[in-house]
Parts: structure tokens; C-alpha cells; sequence
């Protein structure tokens, strides 16, 4: 880890967070990624606000990018491993309900269960996964 | 006026995901790699995230409703099911084969070039097989 990085974590993440505080207190919405893209998915609750929510996630990127440069993604090119992961992240957190940021940063400050319990079987499956992917079958 | 806020609050999401580093795929499976090069950058944003939440459900807890009108969420009912374990697992599973979960995933769409077309691709495939499955995955409880 860069010295720096954790300064920039820490401030990211109180921007994350006041996000998902201005979505809670002013429109009364849980921000959570998958949630808000998989109703939309679904087509059981689509609204502009759920819309404009994605548009603004992925257009500020965009722009900050274009006026201050573009960061790594750092994104693999290996095709397999990109669709078998999208599959698993888009089945399993519509299955858990949540994801990161559902579960992660709306449900633990909530002190809410079902959120704890998701982090740490997500974070547990994650470690797993890089123990056995990485370092024992060293196949990414 | 609600999709004012709703792109607001978007667009500090996708600004803070991109200055805390976690549009970088590498930052994320660094923290998920114990047992390598261990990044703990994740862990400071998680945490410097829960914190304007924690005020925030405090200051909910006080109102009848959001500014705008619209009731809070009504909390969860505290059950874990087989549906939120698995689905949490197979989540976890597929962050760490990339190190994209959906909003940093969203948030990358403008300039990760096809390989995150790709991969939100087969992220919303995942989610339309989750509806069409849906009746036959019992056991799950409403969020």
C-alpha cells in the first residue's frame, strides 16, 4: 500500500457514506448498488429516481476522470473469468438482497443482522477465494 | 426534486468510490488477499462510510419521515436464511474473481473500456436469472 492511500480510502469513504446518509434522510431510499440496479432488472420498481441515481454513479467518475485523469481499473481481460464473476455477483447479491454497500455500509450502521451476517460471509468467501484462486491453484 | 437528489447522491458515491481507490480492481482484491501483498485500504472505507451512517440513522430514528416525504425503509426482520448465506457467498466469490462488486462496477462503465462492459453484462444476466429462478429459491426473507 501506497503511504497515502489510506488518507484517500478514509476520505472516499466518508463521501460514500454521506451519499448514502443524503439518499436516507432527503428521499428515504437505502443506497445499495444492487438493489437499485436489480429493480430496475426486474422491472418491478423502475423510477427515475432509481435512473438518476445510476446516471449520476456513472457519469461523476466520468467527468472527474476527464478532468483530472483516468485512475487504473486494473481490470483483468480474461473474458471467462469476467462473465463467471459477473454472473455470481449479480445472482448472489440479488439472492442476499445486498451487496457492498447495502449490506456493507447501510446495514452494519444500522446494526441490522442480516446485514452483519452478509458482510462477513461475503468477506469470508472473498478471502477463500483468493486463498484457493491465487495462491493454491494460482489460476488469477 | 427526488431525482435531483437521487443524481446527487450518485454522483458523490461514484466520486467518493473513485478517490478511495476502489475503481481499482487491484486495491480490491489486495484487501481480499490475506495471505499475499495485503492492502488494508478497504477497511478504512468501509469504516469512513459507516460513519455519516451511523448520525444518519440516528437522525432518521427522530422523524416520521425523509425530507422529501417518502417513509423510511422499514428495518428487516433479523433472519437469516439460506437464500441471504448463500447468495452472500457466491457474492463474495465473484468479487474476489475480479475485485468489481456493482457500484464500483457502475462507477467504471464510463472508461473501463469493454472488459467492464463485460463484466455488467453478465452482472445484470446474473440478476435477470435471479428473477426468472426466483420461485424456486426458497426461503428468502424481504429486505
Amino acid at each position: 500500500m501506497i503511504p497515502m492511500d489510506w488518507i484517500y480510502g478514509l476520505l472516499g469513504g466518508l463521501m460514500i457514506g454521506s451519499a448514502a446518509a443524503l439518499f436516507l434522510l432527503v428521499n428515504g431510499r437505502i443506497m445499495g448498488a444492487s438493489g437499485i440496479l436489480g429493480s430496475i432488472v426486474d422491472a418491478t420498481a423502475p423510477t427515475w429516481e432509481k435512473g438518476l441515481f445510476i446516471a449520476g454513479l456513472v457519469a461523476a467518475p466520468a467527468f472527474y476522470g476527464l478532468a483530472f485523469g483516468f485512475p487504473e481499473t486494473n481490470l483483468t481481460a480474461n473474458s471467462g473469468l469476467l462473465i463467471l464473476a459477473g454472473l455470481a455477483v449479480g445472482l448472489g447479491t440479488r439472492m442476499a438482497n445486498g451487496c457492498t454497500s447495502g449490506h456493507g455500509v447501510c446495514g452494519i450502521s444500522r446494526f441490522s443482522m442480516r446485514g452483519i451476517v452478509a458482510t462477513l460471509i461475503y468477506l469470508g468467501a472473498g478471502f477463500a477465494t483468493m486463498l484457493i484462486g491465487r495462491h493454491l491453484l494460482e489460476v488469477f | 426534486m427526488r431525482g435531483l437528489f437521487a443524481l446527487l447522491a450518485g454522483a458523490l458515491f461514484g466520486a467518493g468510490l473513485m478517490i478511495s481507490g476502489m475503481t481499482d480492481t487491484s486495491k480490491v482484491q489486495g484487501w481480499l488477499d490475506l495471505f499475499g501483498d495485503w492492502d488494508p485500504t478497504l477497511a478504512f472505507v468501509l469504516g469512513g462510510a459507516i460513519v455519516p451512517m451511523l448520525i444518519a440513522w440516528r437522525v432518521a430514528a427522530r422523524q416520521q419521515r425523509a425530507i422529501l416525504g417518502n417513509p423510511f425503509p422499514t428495518p428487516s426482520e433479523p433472519k437469516i436464511d439460506p437464500r441471504l448465506v448463500s447468495g452472500a457467498a457466491l457474492f463474495g466469490f465473484g468479487w474476489a474473481l475480479v475485485g468489481l462488486c456493482p457500484g464500483p462496477a457502475l462507477a467504471i462503465l464510463g472508461y473501463g473500456g469493454s472488459d467492464a462492459w463485460l463484466f455488467m453484462g453478465a452482472m445484470v444476466v446474473g440478476m435477470v436469472l435471479h428473477g426468472a429462478l426466483r420461485p424456486r429459491i426458497r426461503g428468502g426473507a424481504q429486505a
